[in-house]
This record gives structure tokens, sequence and C-alpha cells, in this order.
């Protein structure tokens, strides 16, 4: 794997290593379960993310094993305590799944659907990302919150969002972005694991991807970016899905003769401003793409760090490609139109390239 | 449903000599934390706005009566009280309010956000119903370890959070959970000028807590007889694995809703004369004299000590260093790799 040379290594590289290609959802999954076997204090709350009890016995059936089947399999070997089933009272067990970090455990919680997680958007700011602050360093918050985010699947205007710019806004709250298998392994591990309250967002469009994955345990450090393939002529930078849209176009380009680095964040909040900053003084050139909505976006703040930092190596405006300023719409033709592709990245890209 | 109509008369005369002076000197500094505090706000000290909770004090006090330093409570932006009664230093406190680097938040929480993990003080939370889950969270906790020390957790709240979504999504997971959580609901009649027979669909507001399943009791909250005898019920539930109560604590609050509200502006002046008379601490010194429990030397000496307490807590935060401006950016996170600096 290639990293900014101004990075540390991001952890094992895909040479000489043992793995196996699996599944993102599977990838997710068996973290989970490496994380609760490795510390007691981690538990899972949300909901059915093991789904139904017999009524009889009062055992429950593991019937949905979660949104995505994410969590799967877990409450046989973990139990009801550690797989613990709530209502759909987003507030109430995010609040409570806040107040169980702040008094020793450390809670990961489903939130289902991405746009789910405005309903408890008062315990998120106000509780997970304050307390440390207010409270002077007195408590930390080891949270980890996960969500599915994503137009493309027909899930509409509510179940859909990827507004991921509404978290990283937060101080006190970190924001991370996985692209492929590799990533969800390794910034899951690191969530999990961290001292402060951490979103991990799943596109929904990665779920049944593919890829290569070391059975080793590891971790990416949270706020790294990584190069997914250098170039010279122009910068392409991706988060989540649009990292795999970057790839896809940086292919059709090449066909063309140019050859575009691509950029993928892994984390939004911290995020790695050097990797871009580097790529950019080399390239001259840089496209963000991103499916949340154009306003006070993710790209919107990268763009404005490159202005501000590398202005005088600019050759050609910086572009965004992005989603349009409307909820995503059901309709499938609607849909495709709305999410960013690569085609319309090659096409942002041909108008900056001489 | 079970009311608690004061049979506490003979109840009371068991509490041991130590707790009922713990009791008194607990309501009495908070109510000399209180008008000290608005008078320091007046002179301009405290740096914002500031709820004084005097007239509310059997509440906290007659519930922290039965808690350690292993239990946990959640508060409000009403919270002085609930700080005092759970063990917290005056001098920390007041110089958390006047904004001071020795303040218990570093002068970074405020009269609205005062926290000590050390006590089991999760913070006072200033919006409002927001603390209840954290409780809720809390309680899990001490069941998800098995409830080893047998912790149990109060939710503190005002009859204005008993109109918000997250009690009641609190009540029932806490109810369906089991867990050992304590529902104290401070009815003062107000929720900041709004009365409660204008915004609370019920008078018995404790009976809301029987549709998830809770016991609910009300109980007089200008008599910390009433409360404690109340609380050690719902403690000892809580500590055994029965699971929640909801308390409704009726009580009054004798100032406006902050520091600058006037209440004469919506409440009658018979409404607040009949509250005074049964103040808590009258009452209180009253009960423990005429059966001979504690002279009225005892309780003398008790409120000097006060005084000269909450004096000493007023010239320390006076006297304390304002925080460093490195303050601002410490403690965001635990590690962060990105700048916390503002562009300018």
């Amino acid at each position: 794997m290639i990293t900014s040379t101004k990075s540390l290594p991001l952890g094992p590289g895909y040479e000489g290593v043992r793995g196996k290609k699996i599944r993102y959802r599977d990838a997710f999954n068996s973290t989970l379960r490496a994380e609760m076997e490795l510390d007691p204090d981690v538990f899972l709350i949300g909901e059915d993310i093991s789904g139904g009890f017999d009524k009889d016995t009062l055992e429950p059936l593991d019937a949905w094993g979660g949104p995505f089947a994410a969590t799967k399999g877990l409450i046989q070997d973990f139990g009801p305590e550690r797989v613990r089933d709530a209502p759909i009272s987003e507030a109430g067990f995010i609040g409570a799944a806040i107040g169980a970090a702040l008094t020793g455990l450390r809670p990961v919680v489903d939130v289902m659907y991405f746009d789910f997680i405005t309903v408890a958007y008062d315990q998120l700011l106000s509780n997970a990302a304050k307390s440390r602050y207010m409270f002077a360093g007195q408590t930390k918050v080891p949270l980890t919150l996960f969500a599915r985010s994503g137009a493309g699947t027909g899930h509409a205007a509510q179940h859909s969002e990827s507004f991921y710019s509404m978290l990283a806004h937060i101080p006190g709250l970190k924001v991370v972005v996985p692209s492929d298998p590799y990533s969800c392994k390794g910034l899951l591990a690191a969530s999990i694991r961290d001292d402060d309250p951490v979103f991990v967002v799943n596109d929904k469009k990665l779920i049944n991807l593919e890829g290569f994955v070391p059975d080793q345990s590891y971790t990416i450090q949270l706020g790294k970016g990584r190069y997914l393939s250098r170039g010279d002529d122009v910068t392409l930078i991706g988060m989540s899905y649009t990292s795999v849209v970057c790839q896809e176009a940086s292919k059709i380009l090449l066909e063309d003769g140019i050859n575009a680095e691509v950029i993928d964040m892994l984390s939004l909040s911290p995020f790695d401003e050097e990797i871009i900053i580097e790529s950019v003084k080399k390239t001259n050139r840089v496209v963000i793409v991103d499916e949340d909505t154009p306003r006070a976006s993710m790209a919107s703040e990268f763009a404005a760090i490159i202005s501000d930092k590398a202005f005088d190596y600019l050759d050609a405006p910086v572009k965004r490609v992005t989603a349009p300023h409307t909820p995503v719409p059901y309709n499938k033709n609607l849909e495709e139109a709305f999410m960013p592709d690569a085609n319309d990245v090659v096409a942002t890209v041909k108008s900056i390239v001489d | 449903m079970k009311k608690n109509k004061s049979e506490n008369e003979k109840k009371s005369v068991s509490i041991s000599p130590k707790k009922l002076r713990w009791l008194y000197s607990s309501m009495y500094r908070i109510r000399r934390f209180e008008e000290t505090m608005l008078e320091q706000t007046f002179k301009g000290n405290a740096m914002g706005v500031t709820h004084p909770s005097d007239g509310q004090e059997a509440g906290p006090v007659g519930i922290c009566a039965h808690l350690t330093d292993k239990d946990w409570i959640g508060s409000t932006h009403r919270g002085h009280g609930h700080c005092i009664a759970k063990g917290l230093e005056t001098n920390r406190m007041m110089a958390e309010i006047m904004g001071r680097s020795t303040g218990q938040c570093h002068g970074k929480g405020g009269s609205m956000h005062i926290a000590d993990f050390s006590k089991g003080m999760l913070g006072a939370n200033a919006i409002v119903g927001a603390s209840i889950p954290l409780a809720v969270g809390a309680a899990l906790t001490s069941k998800y370890k098995n409830n080893e020390k047998k912790s149990v957790a109060v939710a503190f709240f005002g009859d204005g959070a008993t109109s918000q979504g997250v009690l009641h999504e609190s009540m029932n997971l806490s109810s369906i959970w089991k867990l050992p959580v304590i529902f104290a609901c401070e009815n003062n009649g107000y929720a900041e000028a709004t009365p409660s027979w204008y915004a609370v669909s019920t008078d018995d507001i404790a009976s809301r807590a029987e549709g998830y399943g809770i016991p609910g009791l009300q109980v007089d909250g200008m008599d910390v007889f009433s409360v404690y005898d109340a609380a050690e019920q719902a403690v000892k539930r809580a500590r055994s694995g029965e699971g929640p109560t909801f308390l409704e604590i009726k009580t009054y609050r004798y100032h406006g809703h902050f520091h600058a509200d006037d209440p004469k502006k919506y409440r009658k002046q018979e409404e607040e004369d009949y509250f005074k008379s049964k103040d808590c601490l009258i009452s209180f010194e009253e009960r423990v004299t005429e059966s001979g429990l504690m002279t009225s030397e005892d309780l003398n000496e008790i409120r000097n000590e006060i005084e000269e307490e909450i004096k000493k807590a007023t010239d320390f935060a006076l006297t304390s260093p304002m925080p460093d401006h490195d303050e601002l950016y410490k403690d965001v996170y635990v590690e962060y790799s990105n700048s916390l600096l503002g562009l300018r």
C-alpha cells in the first residue's frame, strides 16, 4: 500500500501478508467480534442487532443479526448483555450509551441508517462531543457509532443521506469513512479502541464490495489518508464510496493519457491535510468528489484548505464534484443523476486539464 | 398507585444523629451557597447566567442521603443543590461559577456544567432532559458489571423535562431492562415562566410512570423526611435489582428561573408565601427540636460552620486566578491530529 511520504505507514501492506478476499460486511462483522473478544468492556447496542425473541423461551433469535447482517452471529457468543437489542428510541439508547461510556464501558452503537442520527443529534452534540471539554478532562467518551449512508439503493430521501459534514463540524467528535474491506477493518478497530467518540460511516454501496484483508489484527491511524494510485496530472480526492468512483475515473482518464493521483481520505475528522497539500503541490490540479450535498460540505472544506495552503501551486481552479443541493430522490434515474459518477469526474477533470 | 402521605413522623426518629446533622447541614449549605452565589452574580462576579435552587433543598438532600460516591447522579441547569448534596466542594463550585482556573471544570463549564466524576456526579446539563439517559447509561454500566458495587443512578430533572421525549424513552428503557435508576422529578411548578398546570397534561406527574410499569410516588418536597423515606425505598429497590422508581418531588423555587428573572411577573404572592411557610429548613428545625433529637444550639453550631465555609469558598473563588489562554484548546479530544486553532 502506498502512503504519503510524510505520513506514517497505515498498517500492514498487501504484499507478503497472510489474508483473504472478503466482503466489506464480513470484515465489519469479524472486526466487531475480534474487538469484543479483546476487551470485555466493549458491547453493542442498537435496533435489531440480533432481532426477534422467542416468546416461550424469551431467548434472542438473531433473526436479523442487525441491519445488513452487520452483527449476525455475535449474540450466540456474547449474549444479550453484550449484544443489546434496543427499542426504537435513538435519543434514549444513544444517550444511555454515552452514559455507559462516561462510567467506564466502551459502547458500540448501531444507528442503522445514517439519517437516524438526527433523532439523537442532541445527545451526540451536547453530551458525547462536549462532556470531556465542559468537565475539563475529568472524563472521556470512548463511544463508537456506525451507520449506513449513501444513495443508490432506492431507499429514498430519509434513508440515503451522506451528511458527513454535519458530524465533522462538531468539535469533540471524530468521523471516519472506510472505502473497502481493508480500511473497514483497520478503521473500525481503531475507532473502538479510541478514547474519543468516533462515528464510522459505511456507504451502503460498499457493503458487498470484496477486497483483500490481512488476517492479523491491525489498526489504521485516525486522521490519515492514503494514495490509491499515483499520477502527475491531476489529484482526485475521494471519501467513502467516492474513492471507488475516483478509481474508476482514473482508469478512464488513463485511456486518454491523463495520469490521475487518487487520494482516499479515510478520515474526515481529523483529516489528512498533509496528503492533500503534498499531492496538489505535485499535480497542480485537483478535483474533490463528495456524495454529500455541496453547501458547507467536506468538499468545500478541502477546497478552502487547498486555496489557503497550495494557492501558488494551482494551475486551475479547485473543482468539486458533488451531489446537488436536493434531497435524495426515489426514482432510479433521478437517484443516479443525484450521485456523482466516474463520468462526472472525467468531464470535470477534462475541463481543467489542457 | 401508592402515594407517600407523610406518615414519616415516626420514621424520622430512626435516622441517626449523624445523618440528621448531615441532612440539615447539606440543606443549609445549599441555601447559603445559592444566596451567596446570587449576591456574587449581581456583583458581576459570576460570568454568566445562574439558576438558583433555594427552596428546593429537601429533594436532592433527601435522595443523596442514601447514595455514596459509587452511585451516579445526572443533573440540570439548576444543579448546585444536586452537586452539594452529592458531596462536591463549595469552594471549587463557587470558583467554577466565577470562571476561575481552580473551578471544578477549570472555569470552562460554568454554573450549568459542574461535574465531579470522583463523587459520582455526571454533570449538570443545560439541555432540558438531556442528562436523563446518561443516568440510565450509568445504571446500565452498573448492571453490565454485574452490579458488583450495586451502584444506582439518579436522574434529577424538573417538571419542564417531563414534556421531553427523551424522559419517556429513558423510562421505557430502564423499565424493560430493569435498571437501577431513580427518576427524581423536582416539580417546582414552573418551566422557566410557564406554569406546569398549563404545560403538563396532568397534575399527577408521578402517575405517568405507571404507563411504563414503574412505581410512581408523589412526595412533599418541602419536607426532607418525606423525601428521605421515599428515596430510601426507591434506592433499596434499585440496589436489589427490582428496577426503576419515579419520585415526583413537589417543591418550589424561591427565585425566578435565572438570577435576573422576576417571578412576581408570573407568580402570585400567596403561592410563594404558602411554600415559604413550609420551608424545609424551618420545618426541619421545628421537627428535631420539638422531638428532642437536636437542640437549637446544635443547629446554630451547624449554621455557623456553614457560614464560615461559604465565606471561605467565596474568598477562594474571588482570589483564584483566571484560566490560562491554553485552556481554550485543552480536553476537546483525548487525542486529535489536526489543529484546533481558529482561522484568523
